[in-house]
């Protein structure tokens, strides 16, 4: 699940730089699977981002006169240990989560691009200590890496974006690399450097463009496994500190009530479920839409 | 052969090195002091002084690290500071359940997977092939924690067929199993279609076709052999996951793993307990990697070892 590679994106020729046609908006609308995603994706993105004026009552505040209430129509997902709507708390968590995830994302991506960029580009003695350090880090199960670095750097919001976000940046480092590589000796970027262009020019327009791609069905793919890491983490306790609402750690708390209250970790894992699924549909039409040449057979 | 295992191995001899530098150096990451850490607040400064002293601490990184590695040799990973016990005898007690726990895991994931492949390959576009497709799809995508807790909603709640948790029968390893393999069994079924329909589309296939042989002989003797090579790769791969996997699965059902005893390690602050337990977790991953590199030497005639 949390395997960095198990979703890799490769991306065999070196294209020209890319242009966002409005056909690939036109090709991913045309992609069933993609919409289903999106909308999935959408759907929980609204209730995350209207969570206060859908639910206005604090979702940390505790209710002892309503503890595990099995769903109605007054709470629609029942209420947990201490009272509090699921659902409320399901869409403030989503908050939480999807931040989560798009920060992390963004971390690995940060460290990931600019030194996958160099390594590529640049090769040499450079390339081969960043080849090293990548291989070393890919030795770690992803999983491992990020609950060691939460283990080191200590629970919370912050903590848990660094460490799943180090945790991933090898796969940009990797993903990068073979771009700049696969692109530094083709004719438009001789080109450009017989027309006199420095190197930072070469990197900044002619080689990372070509990278957009990539990146970006990459980090698609990474949201989703960023967000199943987190929740993992939270799961086990070594996440977001309670009583801030994040699904990972409802699901862990649910773990308790089980036995006697189903709906406590059942709709907090369904969430995480959904968005996960929901970030690998988009991810797998944005390819296909990004690239024809990549579609799966 | 021989020689081409052996030269893999020594060149497992570096990384390992190199695994045990990094976590060597995350550890000396934790903020704070490890003695006073052990310690509490309590200690006086001569006692801290005192243990920093009988750890090492008070000697420059490098010296810390060469003593560290010195002892790892000798297999010392220090005593775990909450029971006082070596950490190798801690994690021997709790390696067999995690090892028992992978390969039963990987063992019905690569089945599964594999049949689910072909099944979804000799009958693409079939509902059977978008059913199968479906199905892996859900699988990388659920939360191994989330289906783990469902299916002992199901089974052991419900249906009171399998115990919720524990270790010892057979019937304790059913959903243990089942929960971990769930993501691997989707990706070795998503490869191993892909794998062969490539390989279906080749001449030698269409040859085998034309002389008359069955559909079964064609597929499983003549194409599937080949197919097989990438998903050996992606199996030995998948093996990183499944030991992040089986550090929330061990959390679910009370398997006495390793996970948990590396979760509990990290809740009770117990920094020598988690050092070691990342660098076995690390270590096995690489060895199976690279027992993974020279099965796929063995199985790829292409492969040329010498």
């Amino acid at each position: 699940m949390w395997t960095r590679a198990s979703t890799t994106v490769s991306w065999g020729r070196a294209r020209e730089a890319v242009r966002t046609p409005p056909s690939v908006w036109r090709r991913l609308r045309r992609h069933r699977t993609a919409v289903a995603g999106l909308s999935v994706l959408a759907a929980l993105v609204f209730l995350a981002a209207l969570a206060p004026f859908l639910f206005p009552e604090d979702p940390t505040e505790p209710h002892f006169e309503r503890v595990l209430r099995p769903p109605s129509w007054e709470h629609p997902l029942g209420t947990d240990n201490l009272g509090r709507d699921l659902l409320a708390r399901i869409a403030y968590g989503g908050r939480v989560s999807f931040l989560i995830g798009v920060l992390a994302v963004a971390t690995s991506a940060a460290v990931g691009v600019p030194v996958g960029l160099l390594s590529g580009y640049y090769g040499g003695r450079f390339d081969l200590l960043v080849q090293r350090l990548v291989d070393l880090l890919l030795a770690f199960p992803g999983f491992l890496l990020a609950l060691t670095l939460v283990a080191v750097l200590g629970v919370g919001v912050t903590n848990v974006v660094v460490a799943v976000g180090l945790a991933s940046a090898p796969v940009y480092v990797r993903l990068v690399r073979g771009v700049a590589l696969s692109v530094r000796n083709q004719t438009f970027v001789e080109a450009a450097r017989a027309l006199g262009a420095s190197d930072p020019r070469i990197l900044f327009r002619h080689v990372l463009p070509n990278c957009t791609a990539p990146v970006i069905v990459q980090s698609t793919l990474q949201l989703g496994t960023a967000i199943l890491t987190a929740a993992g983490l939270g799961f086990l306790g070594l996440g977001v500190k309670p009583p801030t609402p994040e699904w990972g750690t409802m699901l862990g708390e649910g773990q308790t009530y089980l036995f006697s209250s189903w709906y406590m970790a059942t709709f907090p894992g369904l969430a995480i479920f959904l968005s996960v699924l929901a970030f690998n549909l988009l991810g797998d039409g944005l390819r296909d839409a990004l690239d024809p040449r990549m579609k799966l057979t | 052969m021989s020689a081409y295992v052996l030269r893999r191995l020594v060149l497992a001899v570096p990384t390992l090195l190199g695994v045990t530098l990094v976590v060597f150096a995350l550890i000396r990451l934790v903020p704070g002091d490890p003695a006073r850490l052990v310690l509490g607040l309590q200690a006086s400064e001569e006692e801290v002084q005192r243990l920093r002293v009988q750890l090492g601490l008070d000697q420059p990184l490098p010296v810390q690290y060469a003593r560290f590695l010195a002892r790892l040799l000798q297999g010392d990973l220090g005593r775990s500071v909450v029971t006082g016990e070596p950490v190798l005898r801690e994690i021997g007690a709790r390696l067999p359940a995690t090892v028992q726990l992978a390969v039963t895991s990987t063992v019905v994931a690569t089945l599964t997977g594999v049949a689910a492949g072909v099944v979804s390959a000799t009958r693409q576009y079939s509902w059977w092939d978008y059913a199968v497709m479906t199905v892996a799809l859900f699988g990388i995508s659920l939360p191994v924690f989330w289906l783990g807790l469902m299916l002992m909603l199901l089974f052991s709640v419900h249906l009171r067929w399998l115990p919720a948790g524990g270790y010892g029968t057979p019937a304790h390893l059913v959903l243990p199993t089942v929960t971990l393999a769930a993501f691997s069994v989707a990706i070795i079924a998503r490869m191993t279609r892909s794998s062969l329909l490539e390989v279906l589309h080749q001449d030698y296939v269409r040859t085998a076709w034309a002389k008359g042989l069955s559909s079964r002989a064609v597929v499983l003797r003549h194409a599937l052999k080949n197919a097989l090579i990438p998903v050996v790769t992606v199996i030995g791969l998948q093996f990183g996951g499944l030991l992040g996997g089986a550090i929330l699965t061990e959390t679910v059902f009370a398997w006495p793993g390793m996970g948990r005893l590396l979760v509990g390690a990290i809740v009770a602050r117990d920094y020598p307990v988690v050092q070691g337990t990342v660098l076995v977790f690390a270590a096995l991953f690489t060895l199976v990697n690279l027992a993974v590199d020279v099965l796929y030497a063995y199985v790829d005639p292409r492969i040329h070892y010498g």
